[in-house]
Formats: structure tokens, C-alpha cells, sequence
């Protein structure tokens, strides 16, 4: 689902975002804007510095240097009244595992410094599918029930900004599915300035209108999502059985300047979607065995390569 | 603030731990009881045994005054251990259980999350000690009656009489408050630096020992340093057991007591601003 920038107004404006532990450096000269009613998708392999920037920007974690200004207020200066207009999952969401989920949302309720009443707290646990289990202990609860119970509590107090980290991690696909379904109706219908959090590109392409991709703590690629996964822009991948007799003809063809590499019978092209039929077509036509051809978006390319490494 | 101190109790008194104290003291104190109503003769005997020959002794010594007068001095070591339990959890407990994330990225200051929790466990430690004066002063005298306070000091056996002693067992239970409040704020110190109960448990319990080893032992160099050591002045409360009571020896061991728990609380607040969430 591909949304369009709803408003001018930065919600979330990070300024040259450093954060160094000891002799690691998490976060590197950081820089981005989130606007109103942005679903934004901050993308990065584990350990890229999401959460460490997350942290940041809900004073969890101090910058070493760098500005961070939410609703257009310096988060240091201003730091109480931001957070009563946020609500956030930092990671995989913990709670007070001797208490039941509806006391846990009353003391978090309380903490928000705004009446929750309990017929609210109710509609937040059906939201969720936890009215059911609303009187049972967290500490019974399965880790997807968990994350549940997280996205209820940062919804509690209608904030207008939702950070969410990794939201969907140890869901089921069907309890991904309702957190993105959740996701989109929170941007739709209540208007809501969404952060999320992922190191899935396919989890935020279906959810977020702009997006950024991080690694080492550094910006790679930022924009909107419908232009940084333009579906025309394909790195296609041909299995080809003679290798010499293809390299031959491409390097003496049209093809030579969409060629990018090869490996033996793997032959990469750059190409706009409507060329990778013509492209199979030449082939076949100069009796080449063509026995896969598998296109991949240039950006879903990188991004894998990057999760790569980080492994 | 009082909603979070609010928030504070009631999660401190929703753990299991937090019973601990009041349960030992419930089952410790009646069998201490039990053993004075058994062999307590023997230890006024005992305490009595030289000056036997020049004085004849008429009464009830062996009273609910006495035996909570004894008791009293278990709180050097028995009592900082309840109360470590329960302080030491304070903050190490959101650490360990990752909720440190909820509450500090609600619109609370982190000087009211270290604020409403101190003042929390300054409660629970008001509330044990209670608990040991109801069940030490209130159900001692009711199995042994009341009667004259023997108390031996170093240097003489001092008898008050019944009329003399309440006011004084008051100021002594509000005494030992005070020192158990500075266990408390040395537990919750070291609760802001780890993410594990049991290490600030352990740690508070190893600097008592520590300090009230060195205190024991007689030689110069721990006597040159005895009166830095906060140990020391939590059993001043004796001093109140005494005739003339030294007034300006008592102060000064609040004032010492109480610079201790500022000293400590200001240092947890210090570092707890500055403290990085990574739990």
C-alpha cells in the first residue's frame, strides 16, 4: 500500500544523530524528517543502529551529538510534554509479568498523565484481541500476545506519533498481517504520524509512503517508497547454458550498455520491466537456451546485500 | 508524585519478596519470645551475675520491655538484609524485567521515577520496622507484662522504671527507621548501577559486614576509621538507654545518618539522569 506525504509539518526532525558507545559508534551523523501522517518505514539489517536511534528519540538514550526536534521542540528542552504524544514498542515489549495486562495498562495509563478511563483500556485490549485475557497475569502470556499488549500501550493515550520497533517480530503471518492492517488503519482513519521500525523491505513497502535505509549508523538510501522500489527498475537475472557464445553476442549487441555481470551461466542485466521480454526474446532468437529468468527490484538487491554482510 | 508513589507501593506490595521481611520478623521475633518465655530467667542471671551479691533484685525484669529491648539489636544485620531485599529491587527490578523502557518513555522525569520509588521503599522500611515494634514491644508485653528495663552497658547496669521507658522505645523504633533508611538508600544506589536484584542484595549486605567487622576488631588503624563508617551509628539508638541520654552524641548520629542517605540518594539521581537505557 503506497500513500502519499499527507503534510509539510515535521513530526520527527533528526540533525547529524551521533551516538558512541566506548569505541563503538552506533549511530553516525544521522539525518531525517518525518512528516504529519507519514507511515515511515526506518529500515536497517540488525545491528544497524534502529534501535539505538529509536532510543534516542524517546530520551531512553543520550546522542553524543546531534539535535533531535519532535513536533518541532528541541526533545531536550521539552522533553515531558513530547512524550505525552508519543507512544512507542522499543523493541520486544516487557511488562510487570506479576501483574494482570489490564493493571499493566492502568499503571502505564496513569504514567501518561492523562484519565484513562476503564472502559477505555477495554476498547484498547479488544483492539488487540486481548479482551479476553485482560485479567490474566503477562507473565502467562506468549511473546506474540506480549507484543500485542505492547502495541495496546502505545496506543493508550491517543498519541499522535507511534514509534514502533520490529512490531511484527515472533508474530505468526496471520498476527503480521493484523499489526499491518492495524498499521494502516491508525494512518487512514485516525491520521496518525507512524515510525516504524523493520529489517523486512517487504514489511514496509506494504505499510509505509517514505523510508529510510541505514547500516553501520549511516543513511544508504532515503525517499519515497513508490520511486525507491519503482517496479521498472529490475536487476534480471538470466541462467544461460553457453557462456562464451553469450557474452559475444551481447558485448556485440544493443544489450552491452544494460549488461552488468556475470558468472558463468548467470548473466545480470539492468532493465526496465518492459525489456526483460524483449531481452528473452533476442536470446531465444540467436538459439540461446534460456532456462531462468528471475527479476529482482535494484533496491530489494541492495538491501539483501547489506543484511548479508551484517550477518 | 503521588500517583507514582502510589504506583510504587502498589508494585512493591504485588511481589512476593516484599512479604519476606514481615513473614521472617512475624516467625523470628514469636520464637525469640518462645525462648525467653523458656531460658529467659537464665539470662537475666547472666546479665545480673556480679552484682548479685550486693544487690537483691524484686520485679518482673523479664518483661516486654526487656525482650524488645534485645530484639532491637538484631537490626544490625538481620534487619539491612529485609530491607536490601525489597530496595535492591527497586530499580535493578525494571531492569531486569525491561520495563525500565514503559516508564521512562512516559511523561514522567527521571527524577520523579527515582523520587517516587526512593520514597516507596523509605515507606516499606517505616512499615518492617512498625511491624518489629508491634510484634516485639506490643506482643512482648503481652506474654511477659511490663515492668522495670534492665539494661547493661559497658559500663553500668542502668534499671528504669515502667514510666521512664515507652517514649524512649518510641525514639529508639524511629532511630533504627533512620538507619535502616540509610540501608535502604545504599541498596537502592547500588540497584541504579545493574540490572540484577541480586547484586545490589549482596553488595549492601557485604559493605555492613565489612564495616561492622572492621569496627570489631581492635586494632588502630580500623579504630581511626570507625567513625566514618555509617555502622557505626546505627546502633545509637542505645544511647537513648542510657541516663543522662547524650543528647549531642545522638544528633550528631542523625545528622551523620542523614547526610549518609542524602549522600546516597543524590548519587543514585546523578547517575540515574545520565544513565543509558539499554535494557
Amino acid at each position: 500500500m503506497i500513500r502519499k506525504i499527507l503534510s509539510s509539518e515535521k513530526i520527527i526532525e533528526i540533525n547529524s544523530l551521533t551516538k558512541d558507545f566506548k569505541k563503538l559508534r552506533a549511530v553516525n551523523n544521522l539525518n531525517l524528517s518525518v512528516y504529519k501522517g507519514d507511515v515511515f518505514g526506518f529500515l536497517g539489517p540488525n545491528g544497524a543502529g534502529k534501535s539505538t536511534t529509536i532510543r534516542m528519540l524517546l530520551s531512553l538514550v543520550r546522542q553524543t551529538s546531534g539535535t533531535i526536534n519532535l513536533f518541532g521542540k528541541p526533545l531536550d528542552s521539552d522533553r515531558k510534554n513530547i512524550l505525552s504524544r508519543i507512544g512507542a514498542i522499543v523493541e520486544k515489549p516487557d511488562f510487570y509479568g506479576y501483574l494482570t495486562a489490564y493493571k499493566n495498562l492502568e499503571i502505564l495509563g496513569k504514567l501518561s498523565g492523562k484519565e484513562i478511563t476503564q472502559k477505555q483500556i477495554m476498547q484498547i485490549l479488544e483492539l488487540v484481541g486481548l479482551d479476553n485475557r485482560f485479567d490474566s497475569k503477562v507473565k502467562t502470556f506468549s511473546h506474540g500476545m506480549k507484543q500485542r499488549l505492547g502495541l495496546a500501550q502505545s496506543l493508550l493515550h491517543d498519541p499522535e506519533l507511534i514509534i514502533l520497533d520490529e512490531p511484527t517480530t515472533g508474530l505468526d503471518p496471520q498476527g503480521m498481517k493484523e499489526i499491518r492492517d492495524l498499521i494502516l488503519h491508525l494512518s487512514k482513519e485516525k491520521e496518525k504520524t507512524i515510525f516504524l521500525s523493520s529489517h523486512i523491505l517487504h514489511e514496509v513497502e506494504l505499510v509505509a509512503n517514505r523510508m529510510i535505509i541505514i547500516n553501520k549508523g549511516t543513511t544508504k538510501v532515503e525517499g519515497n517508497v513508490k520511486d525507491l522500489l519503482d517496479a521498472k527498475k529490475l536487476k534480471v537475472t538470466f541462467e544461460i547454458d553457453d557462456e562464451q557464445k553469450v557474452k559475444d553476442l551481447i558485448l556485440n549487441s544493443g544489450w552491452k550498455d544494460k549488461f552488468e555481470m556475470n558468472t558463468k551461466t548467470v548473466f545480470v542485466f539492468s532493465l526496465e520491466g518492459e525489456e526483460v521480454p524483449q531481452l528473452n526474446k533476442y536470446l531465444v532468437e540467436n538459439n540461446i537456451s534460456v532456462s531462468a529468468v528471475i527479476p529482482k527490484r535494484s533496491l530489494e538487491d541492495y538491501f539483501l546485500k547489506i543484511t548479508d554482510e551484517a550477518k | 508524585m503521588l500517583t507514582l508513589i502510589q504506583i510504587e507501593l502498589y508494585k512493591i506490595f504485588r511481589k512476593w519478596r516484599t512479604y519476606i521481611g514481615f513473614i521472617a520478623i512475624g516467625v523470628l521475633v514469636p520464637l525469640i519470645h518462645l525462648a525467653f518465655l523458656l531460658t529467659g530467667e537464665s539470662t537475666i542471671d547472666f546479665m545480673t551475675r556480679n552484682i548479685q551479691q550486693s544487690f537483691i533484685f524484686v520485679g518482673n525484669l523479664l518483661n516486654g520491655y526487656f525482650v524488645s529491648y534485645l530484639i532491637l539489636n538484631s537490626i544490625t544485620v538481620h534487619i539491612p538484609f529485609l530491607i536490601a531485599l525489597v530496595a535492591g529491587d527497586l530499580l535493578a527490578g525494571e531492569a531486569t524485567a525491561g520495563t525500565y523502557r514503559m516508564i521512562i518513555t512516559r511523561p514522567v522525569t527521571r527524577t520523579q521515577i527515582i523520587i517516587s520509588k526512593f520514597i516507596a521503599g523509605i515507606i516499606y522500611t517505616n512499615l518492617l520496622i512498625i511491624w518489629l515494634a508491634l510484634i516485639s514491644l506490643v506482643v512482648g508485653v503481652l506474654i511477659f507484662g511490663t515492668g522495670e528495663l534492665l539494661v547493661s552497658s559497658s559500663h553500668a547496669i542502668i534499671i528504669f522504671e515502667r514510666t521512664d521507658i515507652l517514649w524512649r522505645f518510641f525514639i529508639a523504633y524511629g532511630f533504627a527507621v533512620l538507619g535502616m533508611s540509610v540501608v535502604c538508600s545504599l541498596a537502592f544506589l547500588f540497584s541504579s548501577l545493574v540490572e540484577n536484584a541480586i547484586g545490589p542484595i549482596v553488595s549492601t549486605m557485604a559493605i555492613i559486614i565489612i564495616f561492622i567487622v572492621i569496627s570489631a576488631i581492635n586494632i588502630d588503624f580500623f579504630q581511626s576509621i570507625k567513625p566514618y563508617l555509617f555502622t557505626e551509628y546505627i546502633l545509637s539508638w542505645r544511647l537513648i538507654f542510657d541516663d543522662p541520654v547524650d543528647l549531642t552524641e545522638l544528633l550528631k548520629a542523625v545528622a551523620i545518618l542523614l547526610a549518609h542517605i542524602v549522600f546516597f540518594f543524590s548519587l543514585t539521581l546523578f547517575l540515574f539522569k545520565r544513565k543509558d537505557i539499554l535494557s
